[in-house]
């Protein structure tokens, strides 16, 4: 049995896996990683299944403590310090740890959500299918609700299988505008209005959560008026209030909404539209559905790829002069082992 | 407007919303109610979940597996069929205590129509709801059915709470809600039933295309009824069409 304590965190860390989905047609949303390739990420870390349920933090970071048992963690997504017992990691490597070793993250230098993989997953009731905490409902998460101090998160797992593993080139997301798909209800829009969603910047304000992102800009005009009967919304639908300004509906949005649709960002954008923070400047560019279609399968390949590009962390020192040296006595595979025997010892 | 051509909205590159029309129309409703039923019944591959609402059906998809073309043609195959499904909807009788501490705008909602409190309660009572959607948050039942004359325009000043299992009147919309939210509806009673109970199985009752029966029941007969409720009885009785005025 492997537990870890929660000695402090920012206000909106929570417990998020891929999702919770089939309910939304009762009002449940699926919640879930704001940053799907974070989670997957973090999770191939640490050995697990990469939509096993993670840590995740909002800008703010934490502190923990191993109470019991050795644990094996892993950060991804915004770019965050992860250190124990004061001793930085390296990004995008994971760290096994005893009993007692207390290890931090800090506040995102870049991007807003990092997530924490923890080898064999936290031993929290799944609730209707997800481990995501879903706030409105309260379910999922620790008892229904985002981690606070003294929390004990006890875990599925009293020790890691395996090597620590790292990722040694850059898992970099698409460059350039965030691409959206016109619609549902891009009709509700003046040519003008269009023109003006496409062809402006918008800034993220600072109302962005889980629920949705305010965007500032360009006031976009509606041809039709700016309400409509209720339909039902999907992650990452941009909605045009009356302000003019857009919303952009996140993980934890409603199932339903009444404002008028112009565009949705498509699934392989999501996680670098997550990533933006307060300030940040964000173009849109349209495509077709087959370009969407085709994105969200290139970057499911992506994810799925990602699993074969991880190597044990400790190799990276093999990289250097120690590789040279070693080299010099036996083949590479053989050095590695001999390696890895001398850093068990 | 015909049946067989709706129009077909992308919505990103996972969904696509089959939308009927863009007006409160119970026959608009009931054709994404039928056909909610009918890709339920016969999911096609890659099919995630579906979302009836007012005039539209969203339809979710896993777009490694099927696209929106797939999907469109999908729905077509079934849209001729529609007309002729014979599906009878579940209906449920629902105890409500109204007015009150437990409906605090019945009165005025009663003075504003010329109506008494008691007059109110017994038209909105008499009524036969069908669930258009739920939506909002988990488990908020929208009904369609409300009698015209309790129409009431909502608010000016939204309460930030209202309690859960409330029952009000917003427009020409009637509801159940589900747990505590903020509202500007107006409130003419409360219900120990609840909706959405995570621990509950099942989680959820009534579902959309459902339909509803109101039944007055004394104050005091709320805390035995809550009681039930809170320990995981249903409360609400899914009763035979026949049995009722309806």
């Amino acid at each position: 049995m492997a537990e870890i304590e929660v000695v402090d965190c920012g206000p909106a860390t929570t417990i998020q896996d891929a999702g919770r989905y089939g309910l939304q047609r009762y009002g449940v949303g699926p919640a879930g990683a704001m940053d799907r390739d974070a989670l997957t990420l973090a999770n191939l870390l640490v050995g697990n299944d990469p939509d096993e349920a993670a840590i995740e933090f909002a800008g703010l970071g934490g502190r923990f403590r191993v109470k019991e048992g050795v644990v094996r963690i892993a950060l991804a997504g915004a770019d965050a310090p992860l250190s124990v017992d004061g001793e930085p990691v390296a990004a995008q490597t994971s760290v096994t740890l005893r009993a007692g070793d207390a290890f931090s993250i800090g506040p995102a230098r870049n991007g807003m959500y990092a997530m924490l993989g923890i080898a064999g997953g936290l031993d929290v009731a799944p609730m209707l299918g997800s481990r995501s905490l879903h706030r409105r409902a309260a379910i999922g998460g620790l008892d229904g609700k985002a981690l606070q101090a003294g929390d004990i998160l006890p875990l599925r797992k009293a020790a890691p299988d395996g090597d620590d593993l790292t990722l040694p080139d850059t898992f970099e997301p698409a460059r350039g505008p965030i691409r959206v798909l016109r619609g549902p209800q891009d009709d509700h829009f003046s040519e003008a209005g269009l023109a003006t969603f496409f062809d402006s910047s918008y800034t993220l304000s600072r109302q962005a959560d889980r629920m949705g992102y305010r965007l500032n800009g360009p006031v976009i005009a509606h041809s039709d008026g700016f309400n409509i009967i209720s339909d039902g919304i999907v992650t990452g639908a941009i909605q045009v209030p009356g302000s003019g300004e857009p919303i952009v509906l996140m993980a934890d949005r409603q199932t339903t909404g009444g404002y008028p649709k112009i565009a949705t960002i498509i699934s392989a954008d999501l996680p670098r539209f997550a990533q933006l923070r307060p300030g940040d400047s964000v173009r849109f560019q349209g495509v077709t559905r087959e370009e969407a279609v085709t994105a969200a399968r290139e970057a499911a390949r992506l994810r799925a790829d990602l699993r074969g590009r991880l190597i044990p962390a400790g190799s990276m020192d093999l990289t250097s002069e120690r590789l040279l040296a070693l080299n010099l006595v036996g083949g590479m595979v053989d050095a590695r082992a001999d390696f890895f025997q001398e850093e068990n010892a | 407007m015909t049946v067989t051509d709706p129009a077909f909205l992308p919505c990103g590159d996972a969904a696509l919303s089959v939308e009927f029309g863009r007006v409160v129309d119970p026959r608009l409703n009931a054709l994404a109610l039928d056909l909610d039923a009918a890709l339920t019944a016969a999911p096609p591959e890659g099919l995630l979940e579906t979302v009836p609402t007012y005039r539209a059906l969203l339809v979710h998809f896993d777009p490694l597996i099927t696209d929106h073309e797939e999907i469109e043609r999908a729905v077509r195959d079934l849209l001729g069929d529609l007309e002729t499904s014979t599906k009878t909807p579940r209906r449920w009788r629902v105890p409500v205590v109204y007015g009150g501490e437990y409906g605090v705008d019945l009165e005025d909602l009663a003075k504003a129509h010329g109506l008494t409190p008691d007059e109110v309660v017994t038209r909105h009572s008499a009524g036969v709801y069908t669930v258009a959607m739920l939506g909002f948050t988990p488990g908020f039942c929208y009904l369609a059915g409300l009698d015209p004359s309790l129409a009431t325009p909502r608010r000016t000043d939204p309460r930030e709470v209202t309690p859960a299992g409330t029952i009000a009147i917003g427009g020409d919309q009637a509801n159940i809600a589900s747990i505590e939210a903020p509202s500007g509806w107006n409130l003419i009673g409360r219900t120990p039933l609840r909706n959405f109970m995570p621990a509950r199985e099942p989680a959820f009752l009534i579902d959309a295309g459902d339909e509803v029966v109101f039944e007055a029941i004394a104050e005091d007969a709320w805390a035995a009824l809550d009681e039930a409720a809170a320990a995981g009885e249903w409360i609400a009785e899914e009763i035979a069409r026949e049995d009722t005025h309806g």
